[in-house]
């Protein structure tokens, strides 16, 4: 039985474009949102930062069940008028987004907290604007939380198996990405495919964690 | 979540190492069977005092585990080639193997009205439609056979979602996520809501539903119990009621 590549191949760039586009959205919204949680002592911020703690607690099926009903004709999908967004690449980048939440906003939220008030109130006294700031100082000082959220949003997105199973559908090109494609081959009894694709997924996991640690090394001990 | 692992290793080995109590049996039951097992396992403690514990899955991923040493005992798979290809591989005892039900393919849909027969899969407004995945679902592959057959499977393909087993088919099709989905008739018996179409059993091979006895319950009287009581009439009577079709 010979190996079918190009299976393999449309799964790992499908893969990889969530991933990516999944990442950047997370950059998007959680750098702001990690900001206010960094910076706001209210009990709101508290509750905001429980919400989004959640998703490594909760088991990737409760996520799944409720993203389908929620991408459903009573929810989203319904409201859209398109009945479901679920089976969709839209739809599993908006599951994985909740997903891999944590996973970025953590990060940068440490970042900015170990930052302390002190780089922003001598940029303030230098008459720098707040948006200025925010962007010539607090981004550059946090950038080893940048880079740890996206390396981790990244890699957790990529090893995202219960919630794409949940409201995927397993579509060629669309849906179908590599752990989907790891679980089909097994049940097929396709060891070999099986074999390639996890062992390429264990090597990649490693750099991932290999990675994490060198940046933690390298520029983890930014002084101000 | 690393430091559970050890604790689990060791569930695992004590619970292989202590043999299964006399009275009891674990079979494995493919997932569109999950309502009817129910019943007849539960009709088998009530008549024999033992207990079947049962486990579901799609075919496919309970052949997997099987060969794999999962400590199943009893197969009632959705089709006949796993059960034979594990008598054939030395995973199930030689001779055990028969058709407990012959499955019926239904397409169907959670809104009122929307399936009124053949003609539905010709509505080009369809949007998803799902299917059990016909690499290892019996039903995913009779449906494939039954698009084929009306000649609607080249236009249908695009819009095809596959769930890994009927259970989950039939959860995309029962939340409204996908207007319509092949699922089995057993998993519709009793529900008044949505419209079906029971697929005329010419339209595809028939779904012939084998039971087998594994090797790991070749020693378990319960096991055997369990298929004996499986052949009875009690059984047959819970089976019919689902809308299977009589095993010949």
């Amino acid at each position: 039985m010979t190996i079918d590549t190009s299976d393999i191949l449309a799964a790992l760039v499908l893969t990889l474009e969530l991933a990516g586009v999944t990442t950047l959205v997370l950059l998007v919204i959680g750098t702001p949102l990690a900001w206010w949680l960094a910076r706001s002592r209210s009990l709101g911020a508290d509750v905001v930062g429980t919400l989004v703690a959640l998703p490594l607690v909760l088991p990737p099926t409760v996520l799944g069940f409720y993203l389908l009903i929620a991408l459903g004709p009573d929810g989203l999908g319904g409201l859209a008028g398109v009945r479901s967004l679920a089976f969709s690449f839209s739809g599993l980048v908006a599951g994985s987004v909740v997903y891999s939440l944590p996973f970025v906003v953590q990060p940068i939220r440490n970042a900015f907290e170990a930052m302390g008030e002190r780089p922003m109130e001598v940029a303030a006294t230098l008459r720098a604007s707040p948006l200025d700031r925010f962007f010539t100082v607090a981004i550059p000082l946090a950038r080893s939380g940048f880079l740890t959220g996206a390396v981790l949003g990244f890699a957790h997105t990529v090893g995202e198996f219960g919630v794409v199973l949940m409201i995927g559908g397993n579509i060629p090109g669309e849906t179908r990405v590599l752990s989907i494609a790891i679980f089909d081959y097994v049940e097929q009894l396709r060891y070999r495919e099986a074999h390639l694709v996890a062992g390429g997924m264990l090597v990649f996991s490693f750099l991932v964690i290999l990675a994490m640690a060198r940046i933690g090394r390298n520029i983890g001990t930014v002084r101000p | 979540m690393n430091r559970f692992l050890p604790f689990s290793a060791l569930a695992v080995v004590v619970s292989m190492a202590s043999p299964a109590a006399a009275e009891s049996t674990v079979v494995a039951v493919a997932a569109n069977f999950t309502e009817p097992a129910r019943e007849i396992a539960a009709a088998f403690s009530e008549k024999t005092g033992d207990t079947a514990e049962l486990s579901f899955g799609s075919t496919g991923s309970l052949y997997a585990q099987i060969g794999q040493g999962a400590p199943y005992e009893v197969l009632l798979a959705a089709d006949d080639e796993r059960p034979a290809r594990a008598v054939a591989e030395g995973l199930a005892v030689e001779g055990s193997q028969f058709t407990y039900a012959i499955g019926t393919l239904v397409l169907y849909s959670a809104d009122a009205g929307r399936v009124t027969g053949p003609e539905t899969l010709r509505d080009a407004a369809i949007g998803r439609i799902a299917i059990a995945n016909p690499k290892t679902a019996p039903y995913g592959a009779a449906a494939v056979e039954t698009m084929r057959k009306l000649g609607v499977y080249d236009a249908l393909k695009g819009k095809i979602v596959e769930g890994s087993s009927i259970a989950q088919t039939f959860q995309f099709v029962s939340t409204g996520n996908a207007e319509l989905g092949f699922v089995a008739l057993s998993q519709i018996t009793g529900r008044e809501a949505g419209s079906r179409w029971v697929v005329p059993a010419e339209d595809h091979a028939p779904i012939r539903q084998d039971a087998v006895l594994l090797e790991a319950g070749s020693d378990n009287e319960t096991a055997s119990a369990f298929l004996d009581f499986l052949k009875g009439p009690e059984a047959a009577a819970i089976i019919e009621r689902y809308g299977y079709g009589a095993a010949g």
